[in-house]
């Protein structure tokens, strides 16, 4: 099926958003983990993006999340999960993951 | 330098952890393991007939003692047979190490025979979870899974051991430190203060009580700080037995069958002094209507529960008894007459049970007079139901960790195994477990595990031949319309205990029930006493699900 136009675009949300930066331990379940408790809690997730960093232990990870959403009780089931080893709210950080996000919009 | 199979690694973690007992059911997948314990000299292994059965006899000895406890099992089957006493465990926040067999690495992704992802099933069940990928690594998960098992807010840890993990050798330096003692994060005691204050300046403050009280070993200061403030107490299901149910001050349990002057009071508080509890909705009822008019204290170890649900205008991140070490030399000593009297006054117009007496078939007189017999040393389990509710309601609970019931995940057939796990920790004790006709059946099959091991568990089945919550709920809310609620055939539950090699006793036609419980007992070792109950008699009062805790319905003998 050939690719729309709304395909080609990140998403424009109409809610404020804002971004949390996970550094968690690099492992093949830890994805699971996080999405599994964003699902499970029923808390909004809009986007994810994930990268290995330094030697390859541990990973970054940045959320982009629905401002409105629960923001204290989702920061806090994060840091509960043992493979979280910090959590940041970086609002400041937003410009340049939508930026990532429109990159990602126009690979296609 | 030790040289060891990644099984004898786990079971030589185990014997330094200090662990004696574990629960559990071989299979093909864990065999390496199994062949490593049957080495142990210190361990004692109790073979269950259903995995299930392993996992709620492992939480019957941490429910009992307060220490983490293990169970395994295999692959496939087993681990989806252990799950529900894993979420079992999670919600109610017991500690426990489950260790499953899983399919060798080089099998895992490609359905092979038993193969289930246990570690994506359990991640929501657990508080953490681990897949092992190297039996080196076991040297560092075994002594964190105990760590993340009994400290901060306690809970389940599932490792999966894939089969060649489990024989594959490895050469070490040194054994790890076990873990010996809970190692809780620092409290966060700054609201302390206004706490006091706040607790100060009440007029009619409640004590809103529950499990983590229990976890945190503070039912000391609980009461201590009840009595110097003279402040009425409410439990939780998972917190009875912090105060003596006769306890002046005790309100007992509050919530969906409550008794009715408990909600009434909890109506009229300006102050909730919550600790250890997570304002679950059967104890808060429709939670924008519970003790409208009071501000909140929440005390938890688990930062995550402080404003969940109720927004707190004091909130203590910390253990509940390092809360009430800090709160009690700040809090004024206090008679509280008006607010005492405000709910003897309350409780003498809305008496707590019907008069019913001693007599097959009504349920109050019949705990109270097991109550008698067991004695205040022993510990009580129960399975899920009316007969659950109705211990509650009436037990002359003295001590906490008394009570065993699976109050989060409500799971039918907890009642028998956590009995049996209890008597194993406790072998000087008596134990009963109180359950009904539908819940027994869900674990029929340990009464095999509880004659074989020796225990003393006295199983007492109020048999009403029916799902009776589920009727009753069925009665008024469903316009009578009885469905998939009974049996229709009658199970002989004597004849049954007797083919597992268990004596039993039925109190249906007895001509003295009372001579036939003395009976039961009083002989040492487990039996099962039948006792017949009236289908209709129902679990009252009941505040509807959804509904405010004002509302409550059936109490008949209450309303005046």
């Amino acid at each position: 099926m050939p690719a729309t136009d709304a395909d080609l675009t990140a998403a424009t949300l109409a809610s404020p958003t804002t971004i949390l930066r996970l550094t968690v331990n690099n492992h093949p379940g830890v994805m699971l983990q996080i999405c599994g408790l964003f699902a499970r809690r029923a808390f909004n997730l809009e986007g994810i993006l994930c990268t290995a960093i330094g030697q390859g232990d541990a990973s970054r990870i940045w959320l982009t999340i629905d401002a409105a959403d629960k923001l204290d009780q989702i920061v806090k089931q994060l840091a509960k999960l043992e493979d979280v080893l910090a959590i940041e709210e970086r609002p400041d950080a937003r410009e340049q993951v939508g930026d990532m996000a429109a990159m990602m919009a126009r690979i296609g | 330098m030790p040289r060891l199979s990644g099984a004898q690694i786990i079971i030589s973690q185990l014997e330094r952890q200090g662990i004696r007992l574990i629960t559990g059911i071989p299979g093909g997948a864990n065999l390496p393991i199994y062949d490593a314990l049957a080495r142990s000299t210190t361990i004692r292994h109790i073979l269950t007939r259903h995995e299930q059965g392993a996992g709620f006899i492992a939480q019957g000895m941490a429910r009992s003692t307060g220490q983490p406890a293990v169970c395994f099992a295999t692959s496939g089957p087993g681990a989806t047979n252990i799950l529900t006493a894993l979420a079992d465990a999670y919600l109610d926040s017991i500690p426990l190490v489950c260790i499953t067999g899983q399919v060798p690495r080089t099998l895992l992704g490609t359905d092979a025979f038993q193969e289930v992802d246990t570690y994506g099933m359990s991640m929501s069940i657990t508080k953490h979870n681990y897949l092992v990928r190297s039996a080196a690594d076991l040297l560092t998960i075994l002594p964190k899974a105990f760590r993340l098992a009994g400290s901060g807010r306690p809970g389940p840890v599932l490792i999966d051991v894939p089969k060649d993990v489990q024989t594959e050798m490895v050469e070490f330096v040194a054994w790890p430190e076990p873990f010996l003692a809970a190692d809780h994060l620092p409290s966060d005691l700054k609201s302390v203060g206004q706490a006091a204050a706040m607790i100060n300046e009440a007029a009619r403050p409640i004590l809103y009580l529950g499990g983590g009280v229990i976890h945190a070993g503070a039912a000391a200061e609980a009461r201590q700080l009840a009595e110097q403030s003279a402040i009425p107490t409410v439990m939780t299901l998972m917190g009875l037995g912090i105060l003596p149910t006769d306890h002046p001050l005790s309100l007992g349990m509050l919530g969906m069958h409550a008794c009715r002057a408990t909600n009434l009071a909890m109506e009229e508080c300006d102050l909730l002094i919550a600790a250890g509890v997570r304002f679950d909705d059967r104890a808060t009822g429709r939670i924008s209507a519970f003790c409208p008019n009071a501000k909140v204290i929440h005390v938890d170890i688990d930062a995550s529960e402080i404003g969940k649900l109720r927004p707190a205008d004091a909130g203590i991140t910390s253990d509940a008894r390092h809360a009430f070490a800090g709160l009690l030399p700040l809090v004024q000593p206090r008679q509280r007459r008006r607010w005492n009297d405000r709910i003897q006054r309350l409780q003498k117009d809305f008496p707590r049970f019907p008069p019913q007496s001693f007599a097959p078939g009504k349920p109050f007189q019949l705990i109270r007079r097991l109550a008698e017999l067991a004695g205040p040393k022993a510990l009580i389990s129960t399975d899920v139901g009316k007969h659950q509710m109705w211990v509650a309601q009436s037990y002359p609970f003295t001590t906490p960790r008394q009570l065993l019931t699976s109050g989060g995940l409500g799971a039918m057939g907890f009642g028998l195994p956590a009995a049996i796990g209890a008597s194993l920790a406790f072998p000087g004790r008596p134990v009963v477990c109180f359950s009904g006709d539908g819940s027994l059946q869900m674990n029929i099959q340990e009464l095999a595990t509880a004659v074989e091991q020796r225990t003393s568990v006295k199983t007492v089945v109020f048999n009403n031949q029916s799902l009776g919550l589920v009727r009753q709920q069925q009665r008024l809310f469903y316009e009578r319309h009885y469905f998939a609620s009974s049996y229709s055939i009658s199970v002989d539950f004597t004849a049954i205990a007797r083919g597992f090699g268990m004596r039993a006793f039925d109190l249906n036609g007895a001509a003295d029930p009372d001579h036939l419980l003395r009976q039961a007992m009083v002989e040492p070792g487990p039996c099962l006493i039948n006792v017949p109950i009236d289908i209709e008699e129902d679990v009252t009062p009941m505040v509807p699900p959804g509904a405010a805790n004002t509302t409550m319905i059936g109490d008949d003998h209450a309303s005046n």
